[in-house]
């Protein structure tokens, strides 16, 4: 136990005396904090952690192995680089959120069992929530909202799954799903689904990520759908339908990002995009496959993250965030221009950066396994992946027309985090031996053959081609985007307009009834039986008068009126079924 | 240093250079293609030269009118006050 420090505790605990410091203090202690949580990592030997049993049943808390340890290199480094974008951000309670879901997420990733995963899961959901509520203007406040009901609803079906499979099987240690169809399979794969970002379950992420804090979105894009990734490969490597939702996400986050002109939205319909490459590759399930996921999920999460860093520092200087709105901001603001733009040729995949050494593996897992569709699905997506990210979104942020903005380059710390996570995007790009031995199996892969280089620069140059030949249909339009959200949004209209409407005015019918009729039957009843039979059986008749005015008051009392109460309670209800009928007839 | 290479991109006195160097790269890529040694072909295309720019070119134009289309046409875009 003693030679084991588990990084998520650091974090965690790291966070506690964050409200409690303020100005250079505080900030060498946010830095302090995940400097040790890197150190730590190097200290971090495979093997089994903090196994104990609780009430019967045998946990893990910490699993280490080589898997574990590469999402947990990732987490730790990514938390240094945003934690200083966000080091002048004055309120404590961001940083506290902030390293909260960093130590949750790192729960999840050294999770040995389904308990302490499920737990870090939850935890990680809040936190996160957090970011977004922190923005507290009211289209955020409502965005959390949402983002925070459909976690709660993924969480109620990862507990509902996981209880399913420890009831089965009698073990609750974390580890592939074997049994392919069964419910329990099939309920802990949509909560896994959803928190990766999987269409239909994508709504999420690309309604709320834009409206977090500018520095908040950063630690989300790093962590909930690679987290969701990480579990993805350990429980469902090889599953046939990854395989297929993978590629229709690769496409599916680029046909948006046409449509898109907040620019922080248009970053995470890439998200969706990319965690496509990765969904596919533990959809194929070979080491080579796994390899390509966990790689490309590394190298992900830097060149996002300098993306939305990139995008935020806009937003941080200029107050907008949408295209229309945006232009000509190259003039002042050139460093970001350059840094940001290293991180677009990284998630493009230029030959020198990190996602030339990473999306090609994925790629080249597909061709190992002769799925033909399946690799021009995701060379459409990779050239739709520059197209926006490359192209469009830094032509109408930082060129194009002029929209007459002059800010200034962001604050020092924003930008030394940026060139951190241009600093590894060429790195890894440059030295990928460094990533592959790294990857959870051996690697066989030389990235830089020669027909791979010019085949991608021909992908990425006549992508370029078109866009400069069609620009003008690229320009982006005063719009928002239907997406599978719009179930939720305006579903819960239609149910609020239920619950206001017909039921209200069933239930307003039925306490007019109550007390028109039935109280005054009760009333005349025992005022009956007052009069026919005072002697004989009076005390009797008092006693069940009495019970009868005090229940139609209780009665009474309990009819609110207020919707949201009966909503509640109707919810309960059916959760309460749920339960029931999962407890005792589908197990 | 940094500067300079930004204002090259966005300069309108730049523009004519831009496009020579667009037009030169171009050629570049897609004449390389022709010299390199094809030791991996796994599908048809994988043996024949210039098939990445033509499939390059050909997926950004559909991405960019299918997707489009289905804005528009499919009524996936909508005015901003949409939900409120």
């Amino acid at each position: 136990m003693t030679d084991w420090v588990h990084p998520g505790l650091l974090f965690v605990v790291g966070a506690l005396p964050i409200p409690w410091l303020s100005g250079r203090p505080r900030q060498a202690w946010l830095i302090l904090v995940p400097v040790l949580a890197i150190a730590n990592m190097a200290t971090l030997v495979p093997g089994d952690y903090g196994a104990f049993d609780f009430a019967g049943v045998a946990l893990l808390v910490g699993k280490v192995d080589k898997l574990s340890l590469v999402f947990a290199w990732v987490f730790t480094i990514m938390a240094l680089i945003g934690t200083v974008y966000a080091l002048h951000v004055r309120r404590p309670e961001q940083h506290v959120a902030a390293f909260l879901y960093v130590g949750s997420a790192l729960g999840v990733v050294f999770a040995g069992d389904w308990f302490t995963l499920l737990v870090s899961w939850e935890i990680m959901a809040f936190a996160s929530a957090y970011l977004i509520f922190a923005a507290a203007e009211a289209p955020a406040v409502r965005a959390a909202f949402r983002y925070l009901m459909v976690h709660v609803t993924g969480g109620v079906l990862l507990f509902g799954g996981i209880v399913l499979h420890g009831v089965a099987t009698g073990s609750f240690l974390f580890g592939p799903l074997g049994e392919e169809g069964g419910l329990a399979y099939t309920l802990i794969l949509v909560a896994f689904m959803l928190n990766a970002a999987v269409p239909p379950l994508n709504a999420w992420l690309t309604d709320a990520y834009p409206e977090a804090t500018v520095t908040g979105a950063v630690f989300l894009s790093a962590f909930t759908t690679k987290t969701a990734v990480y579990v993805l490969i350990r429980a469902y490597p090889g599953a046939e339908i990854l395989v297929w939702l993978g590629s229709i996400m690769a496409i599916y986050g680029v046909v948006y990002a046409v449509l898109e002109n907040d620019t922080r939205r248009l970053l995470a319909y890439h998200i969706v995009s990319q965690v496509g490459y990765m969904v596919v590759g533990v959809g194929i399930g070979t080491e080579m496959a796994l390899n390509g996921s966990a790689a490309h999920a590394f190298a992900h999460i830097f060149y996002k993250g300098l993306l939305f860093m990139g995008a935020g520092a806009v937003i941080y200087m200029t107050g907008r965030r949408k295209l229309t709105e945006l232009g000509g901001l190259y003039r002042t603001m050139p460093v970001t221009v350059f840094l940001y733009m290293i991180g677009a040729f990284a998630i493009s995949a230029f030959p020198l950066f990190s996602g030339f050494v990473s999306k090609s593996m994925v790629i080249a897992a597909a061709a190992g396994d002769q799925r033909a569709a399946v690799v021009l699905m995701l060379t459409v997506a990779s050239s739709g992946t520059f197209l926006h990210t490359g192209l469009k979104l830094p032509y109408y942020m930082f060129f194009g027309k002029d929209c007459g903005l002059r800010p200034a380059e962001p604050p020092l710390n924003m930008l030394i985090a940026m060139g951190l996570a241009a600093v590894l995007c060429i790195g890894i790009g440059i030295f990928p031996g460094v990533l592959y031995a790294l990857l959870p199996y051996p690697v066989d892969f030389a990235p830089y053959t020669g027909a791979h280089i010019t085949g991608s620069l021909g992908i990425l140059m006549f992508t370029l081609l078109g866009f400069v030949v069609f620009l003008k249909a690229l320009d982006p339009e005063q719009t928002i985007s239907l997406d599978t959200d719009w179930f939720y949004r305006k579903g819960a209209r239609l149910f609020m307009w239920f619950a206001e409407k017909p039921v209200a005015r069933w239930e307003g019918a039925v306490s007019a009834l109550s007390d028109t009729v039935v109280l005054r039957v009760l009333h005349a009843s025992a005022r009956g039986g007052l009069l026919v039979d005072l002697h004989v059986v009076d005390a009797i008749v008092n006693g069940v008068a009495r019970t009868a005015l005090a229940w139609g008051a209780t009665v009474r009392r309990l009819q609110t009126g207020i919707v949201s109460h009966y909503a509640a309670a109707m919810i309960g209800g059916v959760l309460t079924g749920m339960a029931v009928y999962v407890v005792f007839w589908a197990g | 240093m940094i500067g300079r290479i930004v204002r090259f991109f966005g300069d309108a006195e730049q523009a004519k250079r831009r496009r020579w160097l667009l037009a030169a790269t171009l050629l570049a890529v897609f004449v390389a293609d022709f010299f390199v040694a094809r030791e991996h072909v796994v599908f048809f295309w994988d043996a024949i030269s210039g098939w990445a720019a033509l499939f390059g070119f050909l997926s950004c134009v559909a991405i960019i009118f299918i997707s489009k289309a289905l804005g528009r046409q499919g009524r996936l875009m909508r005015r901003e006050d949409y939900y409120d």
